[in-house]
């Protein structure tokens, strides 16, 4: 059996599953905080989506880089 | 089906890096740079127009205009730069407004190429937000005092400060800007790609493959494309707001005096 592709796509695929998990915890958390706390949930709102884009920003790294090192 | 098909269809290519590497249109003008001209002139005008005649009971555009402003002041400005946020709104409801409509034009029909999917566009926009946050500290706190806050966290053991100062200096001044461009780039990337991996197998299945029942099939592809455009609407908002709510909190933190 002859596979042909790229190798980073794997890569990409694992290093997908961390800030998969990551914004999966920062949701989990804003929904809780609000469940709670439901008048909270503007200032909560903020705090959720730039924790968001910092575990995402893992993600996209490994995107980038599997297109860049591609050799 | 036998005497169409003389020769096996040619395999399925996907697409990749080289379907965002656009013709020049004209000169050295590719299209993202006349989208880049669009977008200034679309909120330009989008703006005028909505505080052509101010009034007290606003109408309709004064209304639109407003609102987007009053989004970016009372949920991103307020809450992430503090006392002195009324100077920067300006500033960031710009830059919301623009990123916003360059990524919509991912999904508009007839120019669908978002603009920050080409990676040279979001690092520009990068660069100017790094000038904007490193002026406003330096001007806030002087040259020293931008560099001790952004490298110098207080209460810290000197043994700890070994480590903690390059990673501070690392990740506050050189790679803030870094990592802001890229998460744009690559979301804006990532969701093109998905949509033309989409609709050219749509294609592919239609058109080019020999099976039938590929050709049955191939309406679920588009459907799929379909449906992740409108998904792709959302992420591309989403990310708008995420630079722009960065941007403040950038500014933010180096206006932020110690305790």
């Amino acid at each position: 059996m002859n596979i042909v592709g790229n190798l980073n796509t794997l890569g990409y695929g694992l290093s997908a599953i961390g800030p998969g998990i990551g914004v999966g915890i920062v949701f989990a958390a804003f929904i809780n905080g609000v469940a709670r706390q439901p008048e909270a949930r503007g200032q909560l709102q903020g705090i959720a989506f730039i924790g968001f884009a910092l575990s995402e920003a893992l993600a996209i790294l490994g995107l980038v880089l599997a297109f860049a090192l591609s050799a | 089906m036998t005497t169409m098909a003389t020769a096996p269809a040619p395999g399925f290519e996907s697409p990749g890096v080289e379907d965002f590497q656009l013709p020049p249109i004209f000169g050295p003008v590719t299209k993202p740079v006349l989208e880049l001209v669009l977008a200034a002139i679309i909120v330009v005008v989008l703006f005028r127009l909505a505080v052509r005649k101010p009034q007290l009971v606003p109408g309709k555009m004064q209304f639109m205009g407003e609102s987007f402003h009053g989004i970016v002041r009372n949920s991103i400005a307020k809450d992430m730069i503090g006392k002195a946020f009324l100077g920067y709104v300006p500033f960031l409801t710009a830059l919301f407004a623009f990123i916003l409509v360059n990524n919509l034009f991912g999904i508009i029909p007839f120019i669908q190429f978002p603009t920050f999917a080409h990676p040279g566009v979001p690092y520009a926009l990068a660069l100017v937000v790094w000038v904007v946050y490193t002026w406003v500290g330096i001007r806030h706190h002087g040259l020293g005092g931008y560099i001790r806050i952004s490298t110098w966290p207080p209460d810290v053991p000197w043994w700890v400060r070994i480590i903690l100062t390059p990673i501070e200096f690392l990740s506050n001044i050189i790679l803030r800007p870094v990592t802001l461009s890229l998460r744009l780039f690559g979301n804006m990337f990532a969701g093109h790609l998905l949509l033309l991996l989409f609709i050219l197998g749509g294609e592919y299945m239609l058109f080019t493959a020999d099976s039938i029942l590929l050709k049955i099939l191939s309406p679920f592809a588009f459907l799929m494309g379909i449906v992740f455009t409108f998904f792709e609407a959302f992420i591309q908002v989403v990310q708008a707001y995420i630079f722009v709510m960065l941007t403040a909190s950038y500014i933010g933190t180096v206006l932020a005096d110690d305790h």
